[in-house]
């Protein structure tokens, strides 16, 4: 019984930060078509700058801040000097930019900070408390909670979230009605790079610690996430990133660690070859 | 006789190397509606996509109200007075209908009245204001082509641009919406360039009509004349 | 037959090259034959049928541990080649049914699952796949005495696994199936109404280009004589996609130069590094990362400004002359 919980607790908090990555995928999958594979090195990034803040200043939190920053900041940089310039003549396209700035961001981080795993110890106690759940878990949950929330808000009760939104379904009859498509386009890419850099600052400390490719197999996990929960859909996107997580962990703990990988690619695979749109993805809007 | 509010003076215009228009000039008065007729192919749509910056002209000339709008941006035009209703996907399918009203206003500083409009709106178009929470994709051919013109409207254009708005709708809707026009221009000053296939209804409203073929203007006239011009009729309007 | 000539001429050619390139030069070139059956592989699937794979350094991982079981079992070359091209074809197989169904940022994502997830299975098999140390194993001297160069034989070795790769690759290119490839990668429907199988050809394409990353893993494991995970990790997928693009996409011709960049990068940026005085630190961790970064911009940088890729510029300022 007790192992069930802590495998529920577990695998719904590592869910979470799939959950926010998964959100990553969507926001920029809505606005811009394309799939960023370059996500998960860029929250590396963002990791890396707030270890950076981190041991100069001795306090964690501004190093957090830093990290959420640097993501931004990221995404700021990445659609203005490379995917706005990115043609759209093929669909591959995009995602062998995005691989391109995978090598090259991990290649710098090797370079700047070496190759070896640096500890990044977890901002709070990680053994389980009440019902199963450590202060970690409850700091995770909230963080994702509060970052779900306000996406939530910013998209469907303010005006840059109708801007958002009508630019994604409809760039060119936004533009006909004077939304800056491409500034929201980059607002999207900012947003997606921030949520990102949370969800490396938030599972980086549950794993080896930090390294330049230590967002690799999460990444395929947010992608599956992604997909279970149809790219299209902010709800699909947590909710699959939930769903994933528990998987995972009970597959982890009933079967063994070793089978885990096997695991995200059988569900990678299943979700795709029987849904292609996603378990959660709304009916798709008739277009008119 | 007032100065044009939209000159379009000898723009050629296309789509990679092969222009679809060929050195066209037409203006548009204030409250006046002009027709932009002719058979599929004739270049209306570019037309208006050129206008309204989506396409960009590789020779000649776009002003509105004396600016030459040629380092307008697609986006700034709207706050200069130009609405371009696209060619049936002007709706927003995923968005409500009093989402879709409200990104018709978004750009206005002048928020009260950008309110005023919206209500406005509401009350010109009763049928939109019973569907307010509902999906652009849930409404009737109708009432999308409502709510395009409508969200225009919220914005205070001085200047609609209308493509085929009588596409895909009853006869009554169209004489509705054609009636409408002429309000909306006697009342508000308002002036439209109007392309239509349906062109009886256009020439109804219609201060003038410009008949266009293969990308060029064939003729330009009273819309009164061309209604009756027979030969013309048979030429190029086939009815 | 003016293939077979051309290649029999190449073939010479390049024999002739290894008995005048010293031994360090001999390995280079062996390894730029080994990358090129698996950038070959991958330009057919990627550029003549349009199925992006992120998953071929996994299929290479597949082929070189094949070589490497076999190998220490049999000790015979051309039989451990053949059953790693063997083992690679089924692996291939059963990834391109599956992505046979999955269109452009899907597919890449499913390979890309395959490339990261792929090297944790020689953990997952410790004892028969060695874990993170991997596989060692014994290759016979060179038949032609102990005087003959082990680096040439390698190269010959490499060399001839290349050419038949090029050779095999070439014909189909221009063959029907190669048209309809093509065809599918330009317009999937037109193809499907012009009497084209679009999903059997997709999984066609899937299984030769996995018979040349698995000949070339395989190719890789003679020449190191030992296999590890760290060795086919998401990078050297990585690698392989900028390789063919940065080539040029869709022409064998594109592969060559790719496979030749693999190789030729990291030596350059290895003697750049040399002669700049740098502490042994930085110097280390610019060895291994160094590479990746210029892979990593020039990627990025010929997707933005020559998506034809160095075969594209050749080809380009070839027609501008003609056409003068």
């Amino acid at each position: 019984m007790d192992r069930i919980v802590f495998l529920t607790v577990d695998g719904l908090s590592r869910g979470a930060v799939y959950a926010a990555m998964a959100l990553a995928l969507v926001l920029i999958w809505r606005g811009a078509r394309i799939v960023n594979f370059a996500q998960g090195a860029m929250a590396v990034a963002a990791a890396y700058a707030g270890h950076s803040v981190t041991a100069a200043t001795g306090s964690f939190w501004l190093g957090f801040l830093a990290a959420l920053a640097a993501g931004l900041a990221l995404g700021w940089l990445v659609e203005r000097l490379v995917m706005r310039h990115v043609g759209h003549d093929r669909p591959l396209n995009a995602v062998i930019v995005a691989l391109g700035l995978v090598l090259l961001i991990t290649a710098v981080l090797g370079i700047v900070y070496g190759n070896e795993f640096r500890p990044a110890p977890p901002a709070f106690d990680r053994t389980a408390g009440f019902a199963g759940l450590s202060p970690y878990d409850i700091f995770v949950f909230l963080s994702v909670a509060v970052t779900v929330g306000a996406l939530a808000v910013l998209f469907t009760r303010t005006k840059a979230g109708l801007r958002l939104r009508a630019s994604a379904f409809a760039p060119e009859v936004s533009r006909l009605l004077g939304v800056n498509v491409g500034g929201m386009l980059l607002l999207g890419w900012v947003l997606a790079a921030g949520v990102g850099a949370l969800a490396g600052m938030l599972i980086i400390p549950t794993e080896f610690g930090l390294h330049p490719n230590a967002m690799d197999r999460s990444f395929v996990v947010a992608f599956t996430a992604a997909v279970v929960g149809g790219l299209d859909s902010p709800l699909g996107a947590v909710i699959g990133g939930l769903a994933v997580g528990l998987v995972l962990s009970f597959v982890g703990g009933y079967l063994g660690d070793q089978v885990t990988p096997l695991a995200i690619i059988v569900l990678l695979l299943a979700v795709l070859l029987i849904r292609p749109d996603g378990l959660f993805a709304a009916r798709a809007a008739r277009r008119i | 006789m007032t100065a044009p509010l939209l000159e379009i003076q000898t723009i050629t215009a296309g789509y990679g190397a092969a222009p679809v228009l060929h050195e066209i000039t037409l203006s548009v008065p204030p409250r006046t509606i002009v027709a932009v007729l002719g058979a599929n192919g004739a270049g209306k749509t570019t037309l208006l996509r050129t206008v309204s910056g989506l396409l960009r002209p590789t020779s000649g000339a776009v002003r509105l109200a004396e600016e030459d709008l040629a380092r307008v941006p697609v986006e700034h035009r709207v706050r200069r007075g130009m609405a371009h209703v696209p060619e049936g996907r002007g709706v927003v399918a995923e968005l409500t209908v009093d989402e879709n009203l409200r990104l018709g206003g978004l750009f206005r500083t002048d928020r009260r009245d950008a309110r005023r409009a919206l209500a406005e709106v509401y009350t010109l178009f009763e049928p939109l204001a019973r569907r307010r929470g509902h999906a652009g994709h849930q409404l009737s051919g109708g009432e999308r082509q409502m709510l395009a013109i409508g969200r225009a409207l919220v914005g205070r254009p001085r200047l609609l641009l209308l493509d085929e708005p009588s596409l895909g709708l009853a006869p009554r809707v169209t004489a509705q919406l054609m009636g409408l026009l002429a309000r909306l221009r006697d009342d508000t000053g308002l002036a439209v360039l109007l392309v239509e296939q349906n062109v009886r209804s256009a020439l109804s409203v219609a201060d003038r009509g410009v008949v266009m073929s293969l990308g060029r203007v064939v003729r330009e006239a009273d819309a009164a004349l061309l209604r009756d011009d027979d030969a013309l009729r048979h030429a190029y309007l086939g009815f | 037959m003016k293939r077979y000539l051309w290649t029999i001429g190449f073939g010479v050619a390049l024999f002739g090259l290894t008995c005048l390139l010293p031994s360090f030069q001999n390995y280079q070139l062996a390894t730029v034959a080994a990358y090129l059956c698996a950038t070959a592989g991958l330009t057919v699937l990627t550029g003549q049928c349009g199925q992006l794979s992120l998953g071929h350094g996994a299929l290479m991982a597949t082929g070189a541990y094949t070589v490497a079981l076999m190998q220490s079992a049999f000790e015979n070359l051309p039989l451990s080649l053949v059953a790693g091209v063997l083992v690679t074809v089924l692996a291939g197989a059963v990834i391109g049914v599956a992505a046979a169904r999955l269109r452009g940022p899907y597919l890449a994502g499913v390979t890309l699952a395959v490339a990261v997830v792929v090297p944790g299975i020689a953990t997952m098999f410790h004892d028969v796949l060695g874990g993170d140390q991997g596989l060692t194993f014994y290759l016979a001297p060179p038949p032609f005495g102990y005087d003959f160069p082990f680096e040439r034989w390698q190269a010959w070795i490499a060399l001839t696994a290349a050419l038949l790769t090029m050779l095999l690759l070439g014909n189909l290119a221009a063959s029907r199936y190669g048209r309809a490839f093509r065809a599918v990668r330009d317009d999937e429907i037109a193809a499907q109404l012009s009497g084209i199988h679009v999903a059997r050809t997709q999984v066609l394409a899937f299984v030769v280009s996995a018979a040349g990353a698995g000949l070339g893993g395989g190719v890789l494991a003679v020449l190191a004589l030992s296999v590890s995970p760290g060795a086919f990790s998401l990078t050297l997928s990585l690698f392989l996609v900028m390789a063919i693009v940065v080539g040029g996409l869709g022409s064998l011709a594109g592969a060559v130069w790719g496979a030749f960049l693999l190789v030729a990068l990291p030596d350059l940026t290895a003697r750049v590094t040399e002669v700049v005085p740098l502490s042994p630190a930085l110097a280390q961790r610019l060895e291994g990362n160094l590479p990746l970064a210029v892979f990593g911009i020039t990627l990025v940088v010929v997707m933005l400004a020559a998506p034809g890729g160095i075969q594209g510029l050749i080809s380009s300022a070839l027609t501008a002359k003609r056409g003068r």
